[in-house]
C-alpha cells in the first residue's frame, strides 16, 4: 500500500514536471516580445526601454537559465508577478481559486449523485416509462455544448423570470460562502447545472450499463434469495460493485471538468481561474497562464491518485501493488 | 467402424444455396444500417449540412447577403440593436447587421471542415501510435502508454487556449489542436486490440513467411480495426465540433469576421436577452448537428457489432 502509494506519486511528479517543462518551452518559442508588449507605444520611442525591462525580466537570460529561476522561485512558491496587472500571480490565484473551486465541487457533486441514481432507477427498471426518460435525458445532455446550455439557461431562468417578476436567479456573479451561504448558492445554482448536465448523461448511461450487469450475477441472486430487502440489494450489492468503473470515469472526468469550468466562468462572469487565464491569453500575461496550468496538472495528478486509491475502497478485490 | 470410416461412409447432406446470397459482414452491416430509421434521418441531415456547406456561396447569392455584409438600412433597429426576423432577414440580424441565415450557413463550412479534419487527424495519429504501442512489445509499450496517459490527463481546454495564444489562432492551428488533444483516446483503444490481435496464429505464420513489421501492422492486423476505428471517428466528429465551437465562442478559434457557430454564440450573450434569434439559431444548428452524429455514430456501432450495448435505446 505505501509502496503502490510512493510510486504513483512518484509518476505524479514525473508528469507534474514533464507538463512545466511542455509549458515552459511553449512560451519560449513564442514569436512576441514580452517587454515590447508590455512598454505598448513607448517600445517604438525607446529602444533603449525595452533592453532594460528585457533584462529586468530575465527574458535576455538563456533558456536554461530562465528555467532554473523559474523552477527555483516554483519551489519558494513564488510564481511571479502579473505582466498585465503587476500584481503577484500567488494573490491572483488565491482570490480566484474559491469561486473555481465552489463551481467545480459543486457540480462534480450534482453529477456523480444525480447521474449515479438516475442510472441505477433506469437500471432496476428497464425499458419503463423511467428507463426511457432518463435515455432522452441522457441523449440530450450530451448534445449540448456546456456554452449553449448556459446562455439557454441564462435566457429563461434569469432574464423570463426577471421579466415575470420571479428574481430568484442573479444573471451573474458571485458571493463568498464565508459571507452569506444562502447567496453563495444562489449564485451558483445555475453554473453548478450547466457544468454538471453533460458529464451527468455519460454516468447515466454508465450506471444504467454497469447495473444491468453486476445485476444479473450470481451473488446478488443470492442476496435477493436470502430474502434481503430490495434496496438493500441494489445498493449494497449491486452498486458497490458498478461504481468501480465509474470511479475510474471519474479520474478521466476531472480534466474535462477543468475545460468546463472555463467556459461555465465565462458564460455566467465568473471570475474563477478559467477566466482569469482565459484574459491572461488575452493580455499574454504569461506567469499567469503557466501558472494555472501547472495548478490544473497538479491537480488532475493528484485527483488521479484519489481514485486509485480509492479503488480499493470501493472493491475488495483490488489489491495495490 | 473406424471413425474414418464412418465419415467416408455418411452421406453428405446437399443444401440448395441457390436461393441464398452469401453476405460479407460489411454487407450484413449495411443491411442493418439501411433498416435503422435512425440512421437514415441523422445521415440525411448530415449529407444535407455538407450540401449545405458545399453550396454556401450560391445560398448567400440567393438570400442576398453576404456572410460580412451589413445591411445599413434593416440591419439594425433605431436602438442599435439587432432586428428580429423579418422578410429582410428570415432569422433576423446579429450585432452588426448582418444576415442571421447567412453567417448560420457559412458556419455550418467551418464546423463540418474543422470537426471532420480534426477526427480524422486525431485518428489517423491514433491507429499508427497504437499499432506502434501495441505491436512492438512491452518496452514500447511502456513508453508510448506513459505518453497517450499523460496526453489524456491534461487539462487540454486550457493547454489549447495557451497554445493558440502562443501560435495565434487559424483554422489550420484550430484542427491541429483538436487532433492532438484527441489522438490519444483512439491509441490506446488500437493498442488494446493491437495487443491481442499480435498473439494470433496467422501473425505467426506472416511472420514466419518473412513478411516486415510493417506489412503486418498494416496489411495483417490493421483491416481488424477498421469496425472500432470507424465507429469512434463518427463517434469524435461531434466532440470535435463542439471542441471547435468551444474555442471560437473563447475567442481563440476561428478569428472575425469570418462566422462560425462559437463566435455568433459569443456575440450573441451580450445582447440575447433583446435578440434571442442570434442566440438560438446559431446554437440549434450547432446542437442539431452533434445530435445527428452522436445518434449515427451509435447505429453505426449496432450495426458493426449488433452485441454492444446501445447508448440510446429504442
Amino acid at each position: 500500500m505505501v509502496r503502490f502509494l510512493i510510486r504513483r506519486l512518484l509518476t505524479g511528479v514525473l508528469v507534474v514536471w514533464l507538463i512545466s517543462v511542455i509549458v515552459f518551452a511553449i512560451f519560449f518559442i513564442a514569436p512576441h516580445n514580452v517587454a515590447q508588449l508590455l512598454l505598448g507605444k513607448f517600445a517604438a520611442q525607446n529602444q533603449q526601454l525595452v533592453q532594460t525591462v528585457t533584462k529586468q525580466l530575465g527574458l535576455d537570460q538563456p533558456i536554461w537559465v530562465q528555467y532554473a529561476h523559474f523552477l527555483n522561485r516554483l519551489f519558494h512558491g513564488d510564481l511571479g508577478y502579473s505582466y498585465y496587472s503587476h500584481e503577484p500571480v500567488t494573490s491572483l490565484i488565491k482570490a480566484a481559486l474559491p469561486i473555481t473551486a465552489s463551481l467545480a465541487i459543486g457540480a462534480a457533486i450534482i453529477w456523480v449523485v444525480a447521474g449515479v441514481l438516475i442510472g441505477v432507477l433506469s437500471a432496476t427498471r428497464p425499458r419503463s416509462f423511467t428507463d426511457r426518460l432518463a435515455t432522452l435525458f441522457a441523449l440530450i445532455g450530451l448534445s449540448f455544448p456546456t456554452f449553449v446550455l448556459g446562455l439557454l439557461l441564462l435566457y429563461f431562468f434569469f432574464y423570463q423570470l426577471h421579466l415575470a417578476g420571479v428574481t430568484f436567479f442573479p444573471g451573474g456573479g458571485y458571493v463568498p460562502l464565508t459571507q452569506n451561504p444562502g447567496q453563495w448558492a444562489q449564485h451558483l445554482i445555475l453554473p453548478w447545472i450547466t457544468l454538471a448536465v453533460a458529464s451527468m448523461a455519460v454516468y447515466v448511461r454508465l450506471t444504467r450499463g454497469q447495473m444491468l450487469e453486476v445485476l444479473g450475477e450470481d451473488y446478488v441472486r443470492t442476496a435477493r434469495s436470502k430474502g434481503l430487502r430490495p434496496l438493500r440489494v441494489t445498493y449494497r450489492h449491486g452498486l458497490r460493485a458498478a461504481l468501480v468503473p465509474i470511479v475510474t470515469q471519474f479520474g478521466i472526468d476531472v480534466a474535462t471538468l477543468l475545460g468546463g469550468a472555463i467556459v461555465t466562468e465565462q458564460v455566467f462572469g465568473l471570475n474563477g481561474l478559467g477566466r482569469m487565464s482565459v484574459q491572461a491569453v488575452t493580455n499574454q500575461d504569461e506567469p499567469v497562464i503557466i501558472a494555472v496550468v501547472l495548478l490544473a496538472a497538479v491537480f488532475v495528478v493528484v485527483a488521479n491518485i484519489v481514485v486509485d486509491l480509492l479503488y480499493a475502497v470501493l472493491d475488495p478485490r483490488v489489491r495495490l501493488s | 467402424m473406424s471413425t474414418t470410416e464412418l465419415f467416408e461412409s455418411a452421406e453428405v447432406p446437399t443444401i440448395d444455396t441457390s436461393g441464398t446470397l452469401g453476405r460479407s459482414p460489411w454487407q450484413l452491416a449495411w443491411a442493418r444500417l439501411r433498416r435503422d430509421r435512425v440512421a437514415l434521418v441523422c445521415g440525411a441531415f448530415i449529407v444535407l449540412l455538407g450540401l449545405v456547406a458545399a453550396f454556401a456561396g450560391p445560398l448567400s447569392k440567393l438570400i442576398g447577403w453576404s456572410p460580412t455584409q451589413q445591411d445599413r438600412i434593416n440591419g439594425l433597429t433605431p436602438d442599435g440593436l439587432p432586428a428580429p426576423p423579418s422578410v429582410h432577414h428570415l432569422l433576423g440580424t446579429d450585432n452588426l447587421g448582418r444576415d442571421v441565415l447567412v453567417r448560420v450557413i457559412y458556419g455550418t463550412r467551418v464546423s463540418l471542415a474543422v470537426g471532420v479534419a480534426a477526427a480524422v487527424a486525431a485518428v489517423l495519429i491514433g491507429v499508427i501510435v497504437g499499432l506502434i504501442a501495441g505491436y512492438f512489445g512491452p518496452a514500447v509499450d511502456a513508453i508510448v502508454s506513459r505518453l497517450m496517459d499523460v496526453v489524456l490527463s491534461f487539462p487540454f481546454l486550457l493547454f489549447a487556449i495557451a497554445l493558440v495564444s502562443v501560435v495565434g489562432p487559424s483554422e489550420l492551428v484550430e484542427i491541429g489542436v483538436i487532433a492532438f488533444f484527441s489522438w490519444a483516446a483512439v491509441g490506446r483503444i488500437v493498442r488494446g486490440q493491437t495487443l491481442s490481435i499480435r498473439e494470433k496464429e496467422y501473425i505467426e505464420a506472416a511472420r514466419s513467411l518473412g513478411a516486415s513489421d510493417r506489412r503486418i501492422m498494416f496489411v495483417d492486423v490493421l483491416p481488424n480495426l477498421v469496425a472500432p476505428v470507424l465507429v469512434y471517428t463518427t463517434l469524435l466528429i461531434p466532440v470535435s465540433i463542439v471542441f471547435e465551437a468551444t474555442l471560437s465562442y473563447l475567442g481563440v478559434g476561428i478569428i472575425p469576421p469570418t462566422p462560425s457557430w462559437g463566435n455568433m454564440i459569443s456575440d450573441a450573450q451580450d445582447v440575447y436577452q433583446q435578440a434571442w434569434w442570434f442566440l438560438l439559431f446559431p446554437g440549434i444548428a450547432l446542437i442539431a448537428t452533434t445530435l445527428a452524429f452522436n445518434l449515427l455514430g451509435d447505429s453505426v456501432r449496432d450495426a458493426l457489432d449488433p452485441r454492444t450495448e446501445r447508448l440510446f435505446a429504442k
